[in-house]
């Protein structure tokens, strides 16, 4: 074991794959010889030459296809979108057909692609840089869709993804790509670098951690904390806030979703709050809420909750206004409590 | 912040309006012109090494590759070693296509199909290109390639059953009709999004490369669509890392009612690869000789490591873009004849005959052949199913191939539409 930071963890899981399996190739703009504008890719270029750590033109839509074509013809790209933010340029690409090849050649081809994108605020990125996207690709079917909330997640999560032979949207909260965050100025006194953080310890060598597993952090009997990325964090320091003797899930691959450990949660608990960074309206927190009711209702004894960021673009001077935030999530976790 | 508010304000007076917007061959009533680019003569074009820069093929780009002369003759550098026999086979395909294409679009007609497209006038560039790439190379098409299918040896009963979606559709009953796929004979899966297969063959391509294999690829895209996006991230991406890969633009006039001047910003579509610095050719689509040679070139070009070509085939969409569409709403109804280049079936015919190799008695013949084993094919394919009747695929294999392994929430979504299946 090793202590390393998110961003070590993802570069070590690329790392493994590419040792070991000569058709996975990572793509991107400035993955290769500078090794990404977050280091994901340091040292690729160097060790496996300039055609597996592999420079592209800024054109996402391009590099999309590209890789679809890779994957139809046997190998394993690994693309990274430089920001979430830049994803939409691919979307038809990701969506009419990553998504749907296998399915709409009655499974005669098929792309085994990631595409793994830096996601969410916190890092004063403005409206472009900022977003929190996965509610779009949860919403397709052929995908799946990961975000990892540390370290060792991160690493098995997308050696998973790798491996696997259909599509995977790896979202890769950038806000705790290199420690911990618990909320702006909040004073929870939780481990503040990843090596601190018992999830900063990580494997050097190959292992993983299953697609469709949620995974709970924290017992409680209380209210059930659903969350994913970065928010498992702040909402670990809005549980000791308030208090509230909540249970906190980490989804970590959101489709498929692990309903069953979700419902036995929500079953026990009676209670059920919901968070994430998107945008509200239509977000991935909708469907939360909708199964959690579908499948739980006769236990639920408060309404299910949402604490997410508001509906409109994201602000670079309102950051820590508009990023949910503890106090936020503490009062949400409050009120489902205070509900018999 | 009022002072601000933008306010759009209807006009009383007219615009002197200076906004260009381009012009088509015709529109009903219209007498047909088209912009014909340098038709070259047949034999007039040089045939430059393979390893030619994009810059010297400035006249092969801006004039038209022709080797059939208006007496049938196959002239000048371009002109392929082909047998006669060889010439047969490709006129065969064509008619087949054509007998194939005409008992399909009656049978949507007849309502047995939902939609159907032809390619009618256009036969020699799915035909000849295929004759001249080797079956290890990867083909990803648009929706009026078909030809491709004739040539790699696709059973005819399990094209249509795919068209009518019945229990030998391939495609479990997923896709409209047209939209084949046959990873067998490395036909790429047809999208209705088009253009995005231009990129992906590109990226196939590249891994053909990476692998160290010799394989090629050949994408198709139509005039209209040569728009997207993707058809420039394919050039630029086949520029950058020379891929092993044939991207050919088939001008055939229209998109739907759409002319191709919406889309060849007044020049031809080939002078577009010379800014990605991609060798580029324009060549008469309806020669099956010219197509043959040009596509023969390109592909020994790529094998050989000299990256992509780019290649306009400059035909005509003889009939509408599809059986929900009516040409005459939107373009002069005798258009076809004032077509410039013929067509390929009676240019090849012609050829043949010149060669003391065909005879109008054989052609009419071969028709007859074709016209009876198509009918046949029909006959087998219904025998499988028919669109309303059936039998299909089972209801509930619509929930697979959504993953290679069904995740929880679909097994919970079919045995929730549990009868029905």
């Amino acid at each position: 074991m090793t202590a390393m930071s998110m961003v070590q963890a993802i570069n070590s899981a690329l790392d493994c794959t590419m040792e070991r399996d000569p058709s996975v190739l990572v793509m991107g703009e400035d993955v290769g010889y500078f090794g990404g504008v977050f280091r994901c890719t340091e040292g690729l270029y160097d060790k496996y030459g300039a055609h597996r750590a592999l420079d592209t033109p800024i054109a996402e839509g391009g590099i999309v296809a590209a890789a679809i074509g890779m994957g139809v013809n046997g190998l394993r790209p690994v693309v990274e979108m430089q920001f979430a933010d830049y994803i939409y340029p691919a979307i038809d690409q990701i969506i009419s057909e990553l998504a749907r090849l296998r399915h709409r050649s009655g499974g005669e081809f098929w792309a085994p692609v990631v595409v793994r994108a830096p996601s969410g605020g916190g890092i004063r990125g403005g409206q472009t840089h900022s977003q929190s996207p996965e509610g779009i690709f949860t919403h397709v079917c052929g995908l799946k869709t990961v975000m990892p909330s540390n370290p060792y997640d991160a690493k098995g999560l997308l050696i998973s993804a790798i491996e696997d032979d259909d599509p995977v949207m790896f979202f890769e909260p950038k806000r705790i790509y290199n420690g911990p965050f618990y909320g702006h100025k909040n004073g929870y006194d939780g481990p503040s670098t990843w090596a601190a953080h018992d999830a900063g310890e990580v494997p050097e060598g190959h292992y993983t951690v299953p697609l469709g597993k949620a995974n709970v952090l924290r017992e409680g009997k209380e209210v059930t904390v659903l969350a994913y990325g970065t928010m498992v964090h702040v909402a670990e320091a809005a549980i000791a806030h308030s208090g509230v003797d909540a249970e906190l899930i980490d989804l970590r691959t959101l489709l498929p979703l692990d309903m069953e450990t979700v419902a036995a949660s929500v079953q026990k608990t009676g209670r059920c709050v919901v968070i994430h960074e998107a945008t509200r309206t239509s977000g991935y927190g909708a469907e939360l809420v909708a199964e959690v009711q579908e499948q739980c209702f006769w236990h639920l004894r408060a309404p299910v909750e949402r604490v997410t960021g508001w509906d409109c673009p994201y602000p670079h001077a309102f950051e820590w206004e508009y990023f949910p935030s503890r106090e936020r999530i503490s009062e949400a976790l409050k009120r489902a409590a205070a509900c018999d | 912040m009022g002072s601000l508010e933008q306010k759009q304000e209807s006009r009383s007076t007219e615009y002197s309006n200076k906004l260009f917007v381009p012009s088509a061959s015709s529109r009903p009533g219209d007498k047909p012109s088209f912009e014909a680019h340098g038709i070259s003569r047949a034999g007039e074009l040089d045939r430059p090494d393979l390893s030619v820069e994009a810059s010297a093929t400035f006249d092969l780009a801006h004039g038209l590759v022709r080797v059939l002369d208006d007496e049938g003759r196959a002239v000048g550098p371009w002109a392929p070693s082909l047998t006669s026999q060889q010439l047969r086979v490709g006129l065969r395909h064509m008619l087949h296509v054509r007998a194939y294409d005409d008992r399909m679009f009656r049978m949507q007609r007849q309502g047995k199909l939902s939609f159907y497209m032809k390619c009618t006038g256009e036969e020699s560039v799915a035909v000849a290109q295929a004759m001249a790439l080797e079956g290890g190379d990867m083909l990803f098409p648009t929706y009026r390639q078909q030809g491709l299918l004739f040539v790699r040896g696709r059973p005819v009963v399990d094209m249509m059953c795919h068209c009518i979606s019945n229990a030998g559709d391939n495609l479990k009953g997923r896709q409209m009709p047209v939209f084949y796929s046959w990873k067998e004979g490395n036909f790429f899966s047809i999208s209705g999004n088009l253009a995005t297969q231009y990129s992906q063959a590109v990226g196939w391509a590249m891994a053909s490369a990476y692998k160290g294999e010799d394989h090629i690829a050949s994408a198709w895209v139509g005039d209209g669509s040569t728009a997207e996006a993707d058809v420039h991230n394919a050039m630029l991406f086949a520029a950058t890392y020379k891929a092993p890969v044939l991207l050919n633009v088939v001008n055939n006039q229209w998109a739907i009612s759409t002319p191709q001047s919406f889309a060849s910003t007044g020049t031809t579509f080939a002078a577009r690869g010379l800014g990605f610095n991609i060798p580029s050719v324009r060549v008469d689509g309806n020669d099956f000789l010219a197509v043959y040679a040009v596509t023969e070139w390109a592909a020994a070009r790529a094998r050989e490591g000299h990256g992509p070509t780019f290649v306009e085939l400059f035909t005509h969409r003889v009939e509408g873009h599809s059986t929900s569409d009516n040409p005459e709403g939107y373009r002069a109804k005798d258009e076809a004849e004032a077509w410039p280049l013929g067509d390929p079936v009676e240019r090849l015919k012609q050829h043949l005959i010149q060669l003391g190799e065909w005879s109008e008695e054989q052609h009419v013949e071969l028709e007859a052949e074709l016209k009876a084993s198509v009918t046949e094919d029909w006959k087998a394919a219904i025998a499988l199913g028919t669109l309303e009747e059936g039998p299909h695929w089972p209801v509930a294999s619509m929930f697979e191939d959504v993953c290679k392994e069904m995740p929880e929430h679909l097994v919970r979504q079919q045995a929730k539409m549990g009868g029905a299946a």
